[in-house]
């Protein structure tokens, strides 16, 4: 019946820089939930190295995992933390405000980012040389797709928040929007071995190409240019879930 | 439905015409047509779910009009260059719990569009201004239900806007602050900014210039206290209200 408000009204750096500086304000005054988020991929991957303990093994799975673990965990931290903007009524304030929606989401994308960049570090820095995965070229396209994999989690994070009435409910997209996507990705089972329509299902699975791009980073010295495909695929979900983000980040409700 | 009352010389601040809104095919404000005078604390008085709230969001722009047109200073309400000129506090305080006073209102500057000395010295005001000295550096976590509800309006007066809405700023607070509250919305009032306060306490009607009953959707009265007072013969406001909800009458009264 009403017009909606236009998907952005323009966009204002100082906005955004604004709002990443709240964000990483708010993380800063709690610090076990920064230990948690930097610390937690690691962990896992010291507990993937004893639970594999072969090392050919490790140095096949390490790299796939290291593309899951941030993305999982970033889902999680931007799906509660958009929430809470809207149950404590603060999106409401900052909508009646003059801030575009995408200085918001801007705001939480370099905010996470930054994070992001942070976690993935030190899980590879701890990979490769405590835990001895090996790679056959550099580390950094695996850096790379790890901290793209990162902010993909966080823009899927937020933009399944708008469909969580509560917190709770929020929790509860970890298992709903993650997990089927953990089990089709190729982690557990390689996607060519998978039943055709399992096979289509992880194709339109943004964390399958997350998986790929670290398979073909390990099978091959050099960059090719299904790597790049594979990440422009990842960007290509990410600005979706951003686009599909601010579209329902509403000005007005009904 | 009657219409604006200026009472001085200048147009009205707020004007609605056939205001309708529908939330869940509920009728929740039924043809309101209304105007707010300038340089006056308008009480919107009535009890709790008659639709003061929905109709403080319509003023702000982020709830949808069924049907119906309201204007502030002449723009469709909600319009963007409006944002900064009408300052909103809901009745939940709308902050970040886990960022300090300082970085709250730094936060809400910023996105008002204040910048530097101006900021700082906005700030330093408003700390002023609510009594709110010497707390800039603690969390907002810490506070007293004193003093968020102080911080949520800290947060609204920010940047000296030409109209507040304030929903229920005062209810539920003692009775000291209450008066502190009042005495400091008279003096914006005075400093020729324009109030319109919502509340569902019938004592808190005396100390506005102009008061709006409102009761199911629609408006009772919209007239200064005393005339009402005249109009029914009631003994007090609260007699009042009940006097012109009569049909209902026996239902409030029980």
């Amino acid at each position: 019946m009403n017009p909606e408000m236009p998907l952005a009204r323009g966009f204002s750096p100082v906005l955004a820089g604004a709002t990443a500086g709240r964000v990483l304000t708010q993380l800063r005054h709690d610090p076990r939930t920064i230990a948690m988020m930097v610390a937690v991929p690691t962990v896992l991957m010291i507990l993937l190295r004893y639970v594999v303990a072969n090392s050919l093994l490790l140095n096949r799975v390490a790299p796939e995992y290291i593309g899951v673990f941030p993305f999982v965990i970033m889902f999680i931290v931007a799906a509660i933390t958009t929430q809470r903007e809207r149950a404590r009524g603060t999106l409401e304030r900052l909508m009646a405000m003059p801030l575009g929606k995408l200085d918001l989401l801007a705001g939480y994308g370099i905010a996470f980012g930054l994070v992001a960049c942070v976690q993935v570090t030190l899980v590879l820095v701890v990979s490769l040389t405590w835990l001895g995965v090996t790679l056959p070229g550099s580390a950094v396209p695996m850096a790379v797709v790890a901290v793209l994999d990162a902010i993909l989690g966080m823009a899927s994070g937020l933009f399944a928040s708008a469909f969580a009435r509560t917190e709770f409910q929020a929790v509860q997209f970890m298992p709903a929007f993650v997990l089927p996507q953990a089990l089709l990705c190729g982690l557990v089972v390689p996607r060519d071995q998978m039943t055709d329509v399992l096979r289509w299902l992880s194709d339109v699975l943004p964390l399958s190409y997350a998986v790929d791009a670290m398979q073909r980073i390990t099978a091959a010295a050099s960059w090719t240019s299904a790597i790049s495909a594979d990440i422009a695929i990842i960007l290509a979900f990410t600005v979706a879930a951003l686009v599909g983000g601010a579209l329902t980040l509403r000005r007005q409700t009904s | 439905m009657r219409s604006a009352e200026p009472g001085d010389n200048a147009g009205p601040v707020i004007s609605g015409r056939g205001l309708i809104v529908r939330r869940g095919g509920r009728l929740v404000l039924d043809d309101l047509t209304f105007g707010l005078a300038p340089g006056r604390v308008t009480g919107l008085l009535g009890p709790s779910g008659c639709g003061k709230t929905t109709l403080m969001r319509v003023l702000v722009g982020v709830q949808a009009i069924t049907a119906g047109t309201v204007t502030v200073f002449g723009l469709p309400a909600g319009h963007p260059r409006l944002r900064a000129r009408v300052g909103y506090a809901t009745q939940a305080p709308a902050i970040y719990p886990d960022l300090t006073l300082d970085e709250n209102l730094k936060y809400f500057g910023t996105v008002l569009g204040l910048r530097g000395r101006s900021l700082e010295e906005a700030i330093a005001a408003t700390i002023d201004r609510l009594d709110l000295g010497g707390l800039g550096k603690r969390l907002v976590d810490t506070f007293s239900g004193g003093q968020l509800a102080r911080v949520g309006l800290a947060v609204a007066l920010l940047a000296r806007p030409d109209l507040l809405i304030l929903d229920e700023p005062t209810v539920g607070l003692d009775p000291v602050l209450r008066r502190d509250l009042w005495s400091l919305f008279h003096g914006l009032a005075a400093d020729g900014a324009s109030l319109l306060v919502s509340s569902h306490v019938m004592d808190e009607a005396a100390r506005c210039d102009n008061l709006l009953f409102m009761r199911e959707g629609r408006f009772l009265a919209e007239a200064p206290p005393a005339r009402i007072l005249e109009q029914t013969g009631a003994p007090d406001l609260e007699s009042a209200f009940l006097a012109l909800a009569a049909p209902a009458r026996q239902e409030v009264q029980r």
